[in-house]
């Protein structure tokens, strides 16, 4: 699990008497793409029942603005950051660095059973650490409601390892706007009361699901359906 | 897009700790740390850029630049400034987010009794 060694280790960088303060992500200009899976998905998030949904990237007004004019209820939670956490580093029997899945699941994606109507996973999958990722997809099965779809997306192999991590707002049914994110920074202060800085250059691609791995992932779910995009991108719908 | 204050305005300065509960009838603005509960039904409270509040929100409008940790019931609208961070509900008639807040829970929109009566014409 070297990805999270090295991704801490180039976290922290010092830990002077530096003021205690949190910069939001920067992020550079916003590019347009269209989605079929979103398309799909959008069709059944057109009703008169209010619905609710999950939306575990980078928090977006234009999510919440989409969901909320059209009646529903949307959850944010921003997972990719949350797995920053310094606290969830771990060793596992073997020795290696990992991420605590259990305690990065007490602390979040805490939701009643069968609560979702939807869920958008966005690139998650494909940028969160190896130790999470499983774990993450079987409480976003119990937290789902039988019937209700998730939305990810995935690289084909011919992405690079430094395919940019977007963050992305539903512009249309059909139509999202992507928005790298290129910097995040923030102080914290450790268990000795010192103060650290984090810096990061956006997340980077841990690694590339090929269409068994993905069937895989998702097997527990009643269905799954993939839309092959021009920019080296898998859109994936599952149902539960 | 600020909410517009009423005329009286209760100020917590950035040096100022507060716990427990905490009402009023006049716009409250809080830069300190404050624990507990806020209840300003008819008025507004401001979380400052230095402000890190832990309290549960009831109040007619919202503004927040700095950390809030609880639930927000905004009888008219919530803002979100850029440097916010909001853990817990919101729920508001209106809502605005700026580009970079960070929010970690549940977005509500309640209408208001006059726009369920439109809507059932």
């Amino acid at each position: 699990m070297a990805s999270v060694t090295q991704n801490f280790m180039k976290l922290f960088r010092g830990s002077s008497g530096a003021p205690e303060t949190t910069t939001p992500a920067q992020t550079s200009q916003k590019l347009t793409r269209r989605s079929s899976g979103l398309g799909e998905a959008a069709r059944s998030w057109d009703t008169e029942e209010s619905l609710c949904i999950l939306d575990l990237g980078s928090t977006s007004p234009a999510n919440i603005r989409y969901f909320t004019e059209r009646g529903h209820r949307i959850y944010s939670e921003d997972l990719l950051t949350s797995s920053t956490e310094p606290s969830l580093v771990t060793k596992d029997e073997q020795g290696n660095t990992v991420l605590d899945s259990r305690k990065f699941l007490a602390d979040n994606l805490v939701y009643p059973a069968a609560h979702f109507d939807a869920v958008l996973c966005w690139n998650l999958p494909d940028y969160l650490d190896e130790s999470l990722v499983k774990p993450v997809v079987g409480r976003l099965w119990s937290v789902l409601k039988p019937g209700g779809t998730l939305l990810a997306f995935f690289h084909t192999r011919d992405a690079g390892p430094d395919s940019p991590c977007y963050r992305f707002h539903i512009i249309s049914p059909e139509t999202l706007e992507m928005q790298r994110i290129v910097l995040r920074r923030e102080t914290r202060r450790g268990a000795s009361g010192a103060v650290h800085t984090a810096v990061t250059d956006g997340f980077r691609l841990q690694r590339v699901f090929n269409n068994r791995h993905i069937e895989n992932l998702f097997r527990d779910f009643a269905s799954i359906k993939f839309f092959l995009a021009r920019d080296n991108v898998r859109e994936v719908l599952v149902v539960r | 897009m600020a909410t517009p204050l009423s005329g009286e305005l209760a100020q917590i300065g950035k040096s100022v700790v507060i716990k427990g509960e905490l009402s009023g009838s006049e716009d409250l603005y809080v830069d300190g740390i404050v624990e507990g509960s806020i209840t300003l039904k008819g008025n507004s409270l401001t979380v400052g850029p230095n402000g890190q509040v832990k309290a549960n929100v009831e109040a007619k409008g919202v503004v927040v630049q700095g950390k809030l940790e609880g639930n927000i019931q905004a009888s008219d609208r919530v803002e979100l400034r850029k440097a916010a961070t909001v853990t817990g509900d919101v729920t508001t008639q209106r809502i605005s987010i700026e580009e970079g807040a960070y929010l970690k829970g549940k977005v509500d929109i309640q209408k208001s009794d006059g726009a369920k009566a439109a809507q059932a014409k």
